[in-house]
């Protein structure tokens, strides 16, 4: 087989957790008018200043034009033909333990090799998986709660800590930030909220899986986690989702505050339907993360792993408010077939002596497109201010691109930044080598890709790192030989 | 164990092997020298199975199967090593990591079973003994920024480690100075064996002083022009290549 055929193959490689879960969805109507958002707000029981909150987005989002900026195509979106509200059968009575879940859900889980059960004894990762919108499954609570530490859905948390969410909600991401996050604050469905009070180390790696599953149905999610003073948490996030025909729009919205000494990991590993050979049917991933470092010598790190969607679109940033605190992002991206992806990030100095490291491991194969675009702002104020930028991208195949946008903003002359790039191939030396050990061709690139993504799997948390690595294998590896 | 028989190659429309024949029998070591241009990284290479020749006539024959049908990673399971005249970086590899996935695919086609980590270390210990070297290479990634000398160290420790029934060093002795040279060549005579055979490759006499070869060949235009006993190799260093050259075409 020649290298030429084997990438061929690599990149034809189907999607493997492609398949339809049968459970019965009590959806509204596609469409979007006020009475779905009051319609949205009612179901889920808000308060009204909640409800008001949402038609004021809506009403801005509607003077708003569709954002156009990005490296990426695709046919403009009927946002009157998505469908805004799905949740499971039940949801007045949700399940008190996994033996109440309904077993295709299960079913579902172990297809995808993530069997709750096993996640709960072997990790002891609480976890509140997103099934569609509403939370079904939450574990764990009494060890958390024994910590004072608050894991729940969004919906939950406005009944249970209303002083909360009214104190921070739409802070770091107000509703007026772009496009999609105004539509985000008007239907967000649900999400999960987390708040870790002083000083507590929150005792276990939090997790949510989320999977899109009800047909033609958009998903805005919406995530808050607040980490109080000196406290620390580690929040990891996974996808994957069920083949589909028509593209499905998911436009979350991720809000991180962490004040004084506190500290926040969030770790995603994404793997949402790609679309078919032709882009036909993938996933559209447009979504805001944004990390506020409130508070002095504060911390918030992002680590993502993007193997997944047609279109990929998001900046996980900090923003570096309080002295001396810390932001990092460490992501790698993959494209093949069509898959689009823009993604980097936005450090924000605004603090003095702040510093934010960036770390991104593009791979581009097939037809794929994939752009880094990432901001550094040192304010004024920000004296001392330090960034290290690394950004390298690998290509499979001759038919992929890679583009870096680097933007970069000083106020301030004390600081100090660096930027390194490199683009590479794999080449074909690289790979008769391995094979000339034994090695088969798939084996070697799988080898030689993760050996790139190295310093971000690092970053990961153990069992999602392997997880990762396993990811990354499906994307490239899956159908050859 | 291998069986050379009128072997052509081309690269594009070049042709660069043309009727080349040799046998080699278990234990032996055949020193296969020449001129710059005269084919000898080509043989290396096609033996090998790297893309980028054509094979036009001849045949190949290792431990009684065609060798020329075969994948590179087929003959490398099949006990083919080549070790590289310019060793290819790997970064962010792991050495160890990269040796033991190399190892174990190797054992695994041939019905073995696996190594676990731990054997795996145990094994690396006695092969690293053997061959004097330290463990500094193992922690770092394949080949990346390792000096010339390291590279090909790091080539006959992943012989020693794969235990090849026939091993081709490719110009192993090019770019090293005497020192990194001797400590090489140490290495591949601790890997002698009655059943090892060894097909070194080299432009200079002076390899050869360290590693003592049972036959040596001249190769030039494509063909095995002489072959003899080590005393040949000397010949070579005293009359240079033009002498070999000259009986030829007279001849």
């Amino acid at each position: 087989m020649t290298s030429t055929q084997a990438v061929d193959e690599i990149v034809r490689s189907e999607y493997e957790h492609g398949f339809v879960t049968e459970i019965a969805s009590d959806t509204l109507p596609p469409g979007l008018d006020e009475g779905v958002i009051r319609a949205i707000s009612a179901r889920k029981g808000e308060p009204e200043h909640m409800t008001e909150w949402r038609l004021q987005a809506y009403r801005h989002w509607l003077t708003m034009p569709t954002p156009a900026w990005a490296s990426v195509h695709y046919p403009p979106i009927d946002f009157q033909a998505i469908s805004y509200y799905s949740a499971p059968k039940r949801p007045e009575d949700a399940p008190k333990s996994l033996d109440e879940i309904d077993p295709a859900l299960l079913e579902t889980y172990e297809k995808l090799g993530i069997p709750i059960e096993e996640q709960k004894a072997l990790a002891g990762i609480a976890v509140d998986a997103v099934f569609d919108s509403v939370s079904v499954a939450t574990t764990f609570r009494s060890t958390l709660a024994e910590a004072g530490v608050v894991f729940c859905s969004i919906s939950e948390a406005l009944h249970s800590h209303p002083e909360l969410i009214k104190q921070y909600l739409g802070t770091v991401v107000p509703f007026t930030d772009n496009f999609y996050a105004a539509l985000n604050a008007a239907v967000f469905s649900d999400g999960t909220f987390v708040y870790v009070p002083p000083g507590v180390r929150c005792p276990m790696e939090l997790s949510t899986y989320f999977r899109i599953n009800a047909r033609n149905t958009g998903q805005f999610e919406r995530t808050l986690i607040i980490a109080d003073a000196g406290s620390y948490v580690s929040y990891l996030e996974g996808c994957t989702a069920p083949q589909r025909d028509e593209n499905q729009l998911h436009a979350a919205v991720v809000e991180l505050i962490a004040l004084e000494d506190a500290e926040i990991k969030y770790s995603t590993v994404q793997n949402w339907y790609p679309g078919d050979a032709e882009g036909r049917g993938g996933i559209y991933n447009f979504v805001t993360k944004r990390g506020d470092c409130r508070g002095a010598r504060s911390k918030i790190s992002w680590t993502q792993v993007e193997t997944g969607s047609a279109i990929t679109w998001k900046y996980p940033s900090c923003i570096l408010r309080g002295d001396d605190s810390i932001g990092e992002f460490y992501s790698v991206a993959v494209t093949k077939g069509r898959q689009q992806a823009d993604t980097g990030t936005k450090m924000i100095h605004l603090g003095r002596n702040t510093r934010s490291t960036i770390v991104s491991k593009g791979i581009s194969a097939g037809e794929g497109e994939q752009t880094y675009r990432g901001l550094v702002r040192i304010a004024q104020r920000a004296a001392g201010a330090r960034n290290h930028t690394q950004c390298d991208s690998l290509l499979i195949g001759d038919r992929c691109t890679a583009n870096t946008f680097p933007y970069i903003e000083v106020k301030n002359p004390t600081a100090s930044l660096e930027h390194e790039a490199t683009t590479s191939k794999i080449s074909d030396d690289q790979l008769f080598y391995c094979r000339s050990r034994g090695l088969t061709e798939e084996d070697a690139v799988s080898m030689i890709v993760n050996g790139f993504c190295k310093e971000v799997f690092n970053e990961l948390p153990m069992e999602f790192a392997v997880e990762a690595q396993k990811l990354l294998s499906i994307s490239l590896e899956g159908a050859v030989g | 164990m291998l069986s050379v028989k009128g072997l052509r190659a081309n690269v594009g429309e070049n042709e660069i092997l043309k009727g080349l024949d040799i046998e080699v029998r278990p234990g032996e070591v055949h020193a296969i020298m020449g001129p710059n241009g005269s084919g000898k990284s080509t043989l290396a290479h096609v033996l090998s199975g790297r893309e980028g020749y054509s094979v036009t006539g001849g045949s190949v024959t290792f431990e009684g199967q065609d060798l020329l049908a075969l994948e590179p990673e087929e003959r490398a399971r099949l006990g083919l090593f080549l070790a590289f005249q310019y060793p290819v970086e790997l970064p962010g590899v792991n050495n160890t990591y990269f040796l033991k996935a190399a190892l174990n695919s190797i054992r695994k086609s041939r019905g073995q079973e696996e190594l676990d980590a731990v054997s795996f270390l145990r094994l690396i210990k006695e092969k690293l003994k053997i061959l004097h070297l330290d463990d500094s290479l193992l922690k770092r990634a394949v080949n990346a920024g390792f000096s010339g000398g390291e590279k090909k160290r790091n080539e006959i420790f992943q012989m020693a480690l794969l235990e090849p029934k026939l091993a081709i060093l490719d110009e192993t002795d090019s770019g090293l100075d005497i020192d990194a040279l001797r400590v090489v060549a140490d290495g591949v005579n601790a890997l002698r064996s009655p059943q090892r055979a060894m097909l070194v490759v080299t432009h200079y006499q002076r390899l050869l002083d360290y590693i003592e070869p049972d036959i040596v060949h001249v190769l030039a235009k494509g063909r095995i022009i002489r072959s003899g006993g080590k005393e040949l190799a000397r010949e070579l260093e005293e009359k240079g290549y033009g002498w070999v050259l000259d009986q030829e075409q007279a001849a």
